[in-house]
């Protein structure tokens, strides 16, 4: 039996309805339960506009049931993948929702306490294909009114969009790109980082391994851009922490590894005496064929094998089982990083929201960037902002692939701060000076 | 198993050979998170009498209050398993909705309000039909339940949402909302009605809340020396029946803050097992029991000269944690 009242605190119905619609923004209904392959041939076209009719619904939705009296808070996400990772078809499913399915749980979230508040958060997303325009896109939200937009793009683009609406009210979310410089010289004091940077991730890793007693790394990069910077940051973490790369190795044996592994691997990691191969291959071209098959029996860590990351579908502790279970029974299948990065900022304004009691840009902004702010993010402890960089200071879970093995800061790694400032750049050392681009 | 019939047979042979022992002692309950486990411990000899096999992720747990039923939150299982606590055997299931966690009963004994941490509902239950009474939608995340001594106001604190919602239990509907501080785990009110306490896992503080214009007249913090501010966190609060001192649990922080509950000072830190959840006092109030989550095992205070006596190991995360009303 329900009770009469029910409706009157339940979140509005668009709400549902949105949900229903974003779920099939990049897959049609017909096309649902077909094989992988067929669904990959999704394109990129037929995306973006799904996602642009299911936009314009999903406002015309909000906008039918809008009161008066109810304050809306509209969010815009906007993503920009340029270069996925291979696609190694009988390997993971790339969720077509990764990331959106984060953003519309978090406004699930946010409109139940909205509905205490009378206040109602709605999630336009995105998504733009490689060779178009990002930029032109945003223009096109700033134009709709949207002040609050997280961003999964490249550092350039991330940048050239930062400057871009500099001097408005605007706030961008960096949920993509975990370049150091963009929390370093490149930093921008409208731009918001949730995903940890490199040398936080490389520092999170560090902690344990020197916990262990794994001192002696051997560093195999891949051919990217970015491995080489995930490289670099693990470069500085064995000198901030006391490892030792004793070896680095450029990957050099094309993008897929899987039948040639064998035969290239134990000559390629031959001579190096070490205790952990660390691997740095963001997009995932051939880390994961250097376990077992090293010239020395040896463990593999980094972007591949144990991994330092914000979320893994192993992590339960902290209250996390609720929010893993929530996410798989509204869409059937586990949230990613890039989910939890989403989800995080958008519960980030949702607290802002509530904590002012407003919708107003500014109010909500100063909210989230003053003393007061903290944030239950399911790990164990608040997160808050660095106001140096204004990058969200958070604990790195330690994972491997069925396993959450460790959760940095590790224990004995001090600061006299917060022990989160042990993880990535601290203050002293930032060259972030914002205000001053 | 070896080690169950350790502990078994010889505290047999002790409740045989000291006669009526309950007759001194109360029975406390610990559910074991991980263990799917329910520890029985006689408060007498202290320790662990029985261990009891219960369903998946046993976390709240509470007795009826003629002590004729215990009723456990088996949260993987979306079921209240109500067991009978002479001959353990399990008598039937409630139909408590999904993902059970926290509960409290009616002064009067019924109905039963059970927070459904996944679906955002609290469901009212009769225990007598065993029937749903109602569904009330509330925050992302209800856990904390507390209800006035009269049975009028039922508060139930959601853990994303940061809210005491105020029901009335009457019409079922949500009359008002206090915003506290981050992850509020649990609410308890005083035994005259007058002041509710709310805990704030991740603010690291307790607001203690006027019920009748529901204004936060303090929000308490706590500082131990050489305990990161972060590892205070704050869930399980006691409150003897006098309104006199408050016991606040104080999760990685491994203490419980004994609080003066008219002044709403912290007088003392009391140092127990790892992560510190859930408490018990005993009916006459000498002895608190808490939860270890980490450690693995309970620690008994002693209320009267507040010192923590002995530490009983346990299953595996022991959550929550009753006690027999005689």
């Amino acid at each position: 039996m329900r009770i009469e009242g029910r409706k009157q605190f339940w979140p509005p119905r668009p709400i549902e309805q949105k949900d229903q619609m974003m779920t099939n923004c990049c897959v049609s209904p017909g096309l649902k339960n077909k094989t992988l392959k067929t669904n990959r041939r999704c394109g990129w076209l037929q995306r973006f506009v799904l996602a642009a009719l299911m936009v314009v619904s999903t406002s015309a939705a909000i906008a039918q049931t809008s009161k008066s009296d109810v304050t809306q808070i509209k969010i815009a996400f906007l993503s920009q993948v340029i270069e996925l990772p291979p696609k190694l078809s009988n390997l993971d499913l790339l969720p077509e929702n990764e990331g959106v399915a984060g953003g519309q749980l978090s406004i699930k979230d946010n409109n139940t306490t909205g509905s205490f508040m009378k206040q109602a958060f709605s999630l336009k997303a995105v998504s733009v294909p490689p060779e178009k325009d990002a930029l032109a896109v945003l223009k096109g939200l700033l134009d709709e009114g949207y002040q609050f937009i997280i961003l999964n793009v490249p550092a350039d683009r991330l940048l050239a969009m930062a400057d871009f609406v500099a001097g408005k009210d605007v706030i961008l979310f960096n949920v993509g790109a975990p370049d150091d410089r963009l929390r370093a010289k490149d930093c921008r004091d409208n731009v918001m980082h949730i995903l940890p940077s490199h040398a936080m991730l490389a520092d999170g890793l560090a902690q344990y391994l020197i916990w262990k007693r794994w001192r002696r790394w051997f560093l195999v990069v891949g051919r990217r851009p970015g491995d080489r910077l995930y490289a670099d940051a693990i470069q500085r973490a064995a000198k901030k922490f006391g490892g030792k790369v004793v070896a680095e190795r450029t990957w050099a044996y094309g993008p897929d590894a899987r039948r040639t592994a064998q035969a290239v691997i134990p000559k390629f990691t031959q001579g190096v005496d070490y205790d952990i191969m660390i691997v740095a291959d963001e997009i995932g071209e051939f880390g994961e064929y250097l376990a077992y098959r090293t010239w020395t029996p040896r463990p593999v860590a980094g972007t591949q094998g144990l991994r330092p990351t914000t979320w893994h579908r192993t992590h339960e502790r902290w209250g996390s089982a609720q929010l893993q279970s929530r996410f798989f029974k509204t869409y059937h299948r586990r949230m990613t990083p890039l989910d939890y990065q989403v989800w995080a900022p958008i519960r980030a304004i949702g607290e802002g929201a509530t904590r002012t009691r407003s919708g107003k840009f500014k109010a909500i902004r100063d909210y989230f960037r003053g003393s007061d702010f903290e944030l239950a993010g399911f790990k164990g402890q608040k997160l808050t902002f660095r106001n140096w960089n204004w990058q969200l200071r958070q604990p790195i879970l330690l994972a491997a692939p069925r396993a959450l093995v460790s959760v940095s800061p590790q224990q004995g790694f001090l600061h006299q701060n917060s022990l989160l400032d042990t993880l990535g750049y601290d203050k002293p050392e930032s060259k972030c000076q914002l205000g001053k681009q | 198993m070896n080690s169950v019939w350790r502990s078994v047979v010889p505290a047999f042979f002790m409740l045989v050979m000291s006669g009526q022992t309950s007759v001194y002692g109360y029975t406390v309950y610990v559910t074991n998170e991980k263990d799917n486990t329910v520890s029985i411990i006689d408060t007498v000899s202290l320790k662990v009498t029985k261990t009891i096999k219960v369903g998946q992720r046993p976390r709240g747990i509470i007795l009826t209050k003629d002590g004729k039923q215990l009723l456990v939150c088996a949260s993987d299982d979306d079921t209240v398993q109500v067991i009978d606590p002479v001959t353990l055997e399990t008598i039937k299931h409630l139909p408590s909705g999904p993902d059970p966690e926290l509960f409290i009963l009616h002064p009067t004994g019924n109905p039963l309000y059970i927070a459904n941490e996944d679906d955002n509902l609290i469901t009212v239950i009769d225990l007598v039909t065993n029937k749903v009474l109602a569904e009330i939608p509330v925050g992302v995340e209800p856990e904390g339940m507390g209800l006035s001594p009269d049975g009028k106001v039922l508060v139930n604190t959601s853990e994303t949402t940061n809210m005491a919602h105020f029901i009335d239990t009457s019409t079922y509907e949500v009359f008002d909302n206090v915003l506290v501080d981050a992850r509020p785990r649990f609410a308890e009110f005083t035994a005259d009605g007058a002041k509710l306490w709310v805990s704030s896992e991740i603010g690291g503080t307790v607001s203690v809340i006027d019920p009748t214009t529901r204004k936060i007249i303090k929000k308490i913090s706590f500082a131990i020396s050489g305990v990161r501010s972060e590892a205070i966190q704050p869930v399980g609060i006691r409150i003897t029946k006098d309104g006199s001192k408050a016991f606040v649990a104080l999760g990685p922080a491994n203490r419980v803050a004994v609080i003066n509950a008219k002044t709403l000072e912290v007088e003392k830190y009391l140092l127990v097992g790892q992560r510190v959840w859930q408490m018990v006092l005993t009916p006459d109030e000498k002895l608190l029991f808490t939860t270890n989550g980490v450690s693995n095992d309970v620690s008994v205070i002693d209320v009267p000269a507040l010192k923590v006596i002995k530490s009983i190991g346990v299953g595996r995360f022991p959550w929550g944690v009753a006690v027999s009303p005689n």
